[in-house]
């Protein structure tokens, strides 16, 4: 019931597309981030939380269809709902029940908890779509509150320098400022492509700490300031006399990535299902039928049958970039 | 070990170096003193021997992760490094029942379990590796495999971690660089050794650390008045100190071997020095009155016995060039004036083999500038600049000493084979041989690593990938199109290589994107090298 197709995933049983790559008629989103939610098509389908994210990102005027976390809605042939997938704030898994059976898209998703979003909900299901941005047996998260003690100690470790770091500005910063949240109160200093979005997820009643969008001042000793990447290197960085930089992405789990990056601190934590996660996600699913998407699908696929699942590649074969990114 | 595996993350944590120092510091402070001395060893740059091959260690980590062996290739092209791919693939096995237990002391671990494995068959390796797995974290399983496999580099330099040590122990870093000189090993004891109070010192065998000299980037005007420097050849040999104590004498490469026994012919050398003398100079292959090439050297080094004919061959001689302790009186701090004075006195007429590096004289910067240009023929390397004023000092501080050293050889090569790099550079192309012209034929004569830009080696990365026309495992021979300048220290004839040449030093100077192939060198342009060189080249092996 879901098929590649030029613009991505396409079912045509409704018919729509799944987070498709250019512009098409009728879209079923599951979260927020750039690479899922593109400009210019006609009408798009996701959670409430989705929308508000999607509207600040692409403009009042993109039409949007709501649904609640598993509420049904039928659509062509088939039903359609949505569940959470604990990836970010909105982030679903679409269900989609028709004559083939129940099939699920997993979207981004991971399985451990998050401050700022549903947890992820198992679905039984004939045929599971996963991603597989991580899913090489090197990947395994450590828990959230270990990563922000962390960040937390080495913000402490600064006092005469900001403590500047880089992460993306919708998702991962508001997980930082919760996860932040239940080891200090001090309020943080954050770039102008993270507020926007910090209050959308204040509005949802995530609990965050106190931050402070930075202005012309100068110096910020002693100060923990979130930027999204595309800020490294700019004259934006010329307010900071005196500075560290950390980033927080799963890719840091690799030496190597972080040392060539060069920044002076990585924190391991990704917002997508480790190896650990994916392995239980599909088990817990009881899918006949698996297909991977994005990453490492190939090595998955392979994996998954030898293991003796009936596994396949589906989507584009990406190189795997950063998958962290919006 | 798991207060060693927090001090490595701390180091590789920062690129600041007082961090570094700070956090080291902090170690020695905590940790126990048989720990503290086997972190030590790792933090000066010291190494144990392979005590498990990487091979094994990957297939023994696939097993207990139950990872196939393809997925664990595809995770070691991602990671770059065998260790932290093993860890990194138990890490996600582990269950999270499994509490972990108190890893053993960084000391109890290497003593009590490493090294004994030296003796032992691999099953019983496997046994105490497994076993060992089941009590350490993550990053402690990294360090394990870099230790098994004899690959532990901690983000350190020697100097900083005698610095941190220093500070530490409250004792100048001089102090605590001599006492790890000469044949240093890790123990409670002899770490309390290196940091006790006091600084004079008792082992009679103990070189003194190095004063080791920075290339001169500008011209010598620069340095200001001639009269206030000491000019001489910069030799092409081994550095070393002759130690003439307790009644007994050590030769000390710089390398801290003790290479006594590789050079017997210059025992008449110690025998002639008194008492309570340590000689800075360079041992050198020298026949009648001119050094033989280092190669020539080298292949006396390589050797397992000594033979006449060897001796022979290549009859070792020191060439003194500073005096650092005389009449058992340690003389570092008398400015070089006093010192050569010193050195001079004590060489001379003592034995036909114990030379005194002399002084090159030439009244201006420009008379010693044309001078140095007739280095090649003369069978040394350029010259050493040394400030008349200056103490003998520790390590490579910049201003006293400085090496002149004349251009390097120059050709054109072309790419032929490629190869990947390892750690950072494990998934680029930067292993490269190059081939210069022999009868129509491409012929491989160096070997270079570095030289290229990072945007370069992205560029030719991508175009190895696209004109590999075949493969060798790891190695790919290319299409022979691209023309490289190489730049090398030295050139002689060698049966070892198939060209028959070998170069020394060889690393990439440019891309000669302007030339083609054609234009490339000849193995006669080398060969033509070596001769102007005039330096015996002959292969004697």
């Amino acid at each position: 019931m879901i098929v590649d197709s030029p613009q991505g995933l396409f079912c045509p049983g409704g018919p729509f597309h799944l987070d498709p790559l250019g512009p098409v008629q009728r879209a079923v989103i599951t979260h927020a981030h750039g690479d899922h939610a593109r400009a210019g098509n006609a009408a798009i389908l996701c959670t409430p939380q989705t929308a508000a994210l999607v509207k600040r990102r692409l403009g009042e005027g993109t039409v949007i269809e709501i649904l609640e976390y598993g509420e049904r809605r039928r659509i062509g042939e088939v039903t359609v709902s949505l569940h959470p997938a604990g990836h970010m704030l909105g982030s679903a898994q679409v269900r989609i029940e028709g004559p083939a059976g129940v099939w699920v898209l997993s979207g981004d998703y991971k399985r451990e908890p998050d401050p700022t979003c549903a947890p992820f909900e198992p679905l039984r299901c004939d045929v599971f779509v996963t991603e597989a941005s991580y899913a090489l047996p090197i990947f395994r998260w450590d828990s959230a509150a270990n990563v922000a003690a962390e960040i937390a100690s080495w913000w402490q470790g600064n006092a005469r320098k900001a403590s500047l770091l880089f992460c993306y500005a919708l998702g991962k910063a508001q997980r930082l400022l919760a996860e932040l949240a239940r080891v200090t109160e001090r309020p943080v200093f954050v770039h102008g492509a993270v507020e926007p979005f910090a209050e959308i997820y204040r509005a949802a009643g995530v609990r965050m700490l106190p931050t402070r969008l930075i202005g012309e001042e100068r110096s910020f000793a002693g100060e923990l300031v979130l930027a999204p990447i595309t800020a490294r290197g700019t004259p934006w960085m010329k307010r900071f006399r005196a500075f560290e930089s950390g980033f927080a992405s799963g890719l840091l789990r690799i030496r190597g990535t972080r040392r060539r990056r060069g920044f002076d601190r990585g924190f391991v934590i990704s917002d997508h299902a480790d190896w650990p996660g994916v392995l239980k996600t599909i088990r817990e699913t009881g899918a006949q039928r698996v297909l991977a998407m994005h990453g490492h699908r190939d090595a998955l696929v392979r994996w998954l049958r030898e293991a003796g699942v009936d596994a396949a590649p589906i989507g584009l074969a990406a190189p795997p970039l950063d998958p962290e990114g919006d | 070990m798991r207060r060693f595996a927090q001090l490595y993350d701390a180091l590789d944590a920062t690129t600041s170096t007082n961090a570094k120092v700070a956090a080291m510091q902090s170690y020695f402070a905590e940790a126990p003193p048989a720990d503290a001395a086997w972190a030590l060893f790792f933090l000066t740059g010291r190494r144990l021997k392979r005590l498990i091959a990487p091979r094994l260690l990957a297939v023994w980590g696939c097993e207990r992760a139950q990872v196939p062996g393809w997925m664990a290739e595809e995770c070691f092209s991602l990671v770059g490094d065998l260790a932290e791919t093993v860890a990194l693939m138990m890490d996600t096995a582990r269950t999270e029942r499994r509490a972990h237990a108190e890893p053993p002391s960084l000391a109890s671990l290497i003593e009590g379990t490493l090294l004994p494995l030296r003796e032992a068959d691999e099953d019983e390796k496997r046994r105490v590796v497994m076993t060992l797995w089941d009590s350490l974290e993550r990053r402690e399983m990294y360090l394990l495999a870099k230790l098994l496999t004899g690959e532990m580099r901690v983000g350190v330099s020697e100097t900083l971690g005698i610095r941190a040590l220093a500070q530490h122990a409250g004792l100048p870093p001089a102090t605590v660089a001599h006492r790890l000189m000469g044949s240093w090993e890790p123990s409670a004891a002899s770490f309390a050794a290196l940091v006790r109070p006091g600084v004079s010192d008792a082992d009679v065998s103990r070189p003194y650390p190095f004063f080791l000299a920075s290339p001169l980037e500008e011209e010598p005007e620069a340095l200001g008045d001639r009269a206030g420097w000491l000019a001489e050849w910069k030799w092409d040999g081994i550095r070393a100190q002759i130690v003439r104590r307790g009644g007994g004498a050590f030769l000390w490469s710089r390398g801290e071997e003790l290479i006594t026994d590789r050079f017997t012919d210059l025992s008449g050398v110690w025998a002639a020095l008194p008492e309570g003398t340590v000689l800075d100079g360079e041992v050198l292959a020298f026949s009648g009155d001119a050094p033989m090439p280092f190669s020539v050297l080298q292949r006396r080094i390589g050797r397992q016995k000594l033979t006449p004919r060897i001796l022979e061959e290549a009859p070792a001689a020191f060439m003194a060039y500073d005096v650092l302790e005389h009449e058992g009186r340690d003389d570092r701090e008398l400015p070089l004036r006093e010192r050569r004075a010193l050195l001079e006195r004590l060489v001379a007429g003592r034995s036909s083999r114990l030379l005194l590096s002399g002084s090159v004289e030439a009244a201006s910067w420009e008379e010693l500038s044309v001078l140095r240009r007739g280095s090649r023929e003369r069978g040394v390397e350029g010259l050493m600049l040394k400030r008349w004023d200056s103490p003998y000092r520790v390590g490579r501080p910049r201003g006293d000493w400085w090496k002149w050293k004349i251009d390097p050889y120059s050709i054109d090569a072309v790419l032929v084979y490629a190869q990947p790099g390892h750690g950072r550079r494990a998934t680029l192309m930067t292993d490269l041989t190059f081939a210069v012209w022999s009868a129509g034929e491409l012929v491989p004569v160096a070997k270079a690593y570095s030289g290229l830009t990072d945007e370069e080696i992205d560029e030719l990365d991508r175009w190895i990938r696209q004109n590999t026309i075949q493969r060798f495992g790891p190695v790919r021979a290319v299409k022979p199109v691209h023309v490289f300048e190489l730049h090398f220290e030295g050139i002689a004839e060698s049966s070892r290589h198939k060209s028959g040449i070998a170069v020394r030093f060889p690393r990439i100077s440019r891309w000669r994107t302007d030339k083609t192939p054609e234009q490339a060198d000849t193995i006669q342009s080398l060969r033509a090298l070596i001769k102007s060189a005039g330096r015996e080249g002959r292969d004697r092996g």
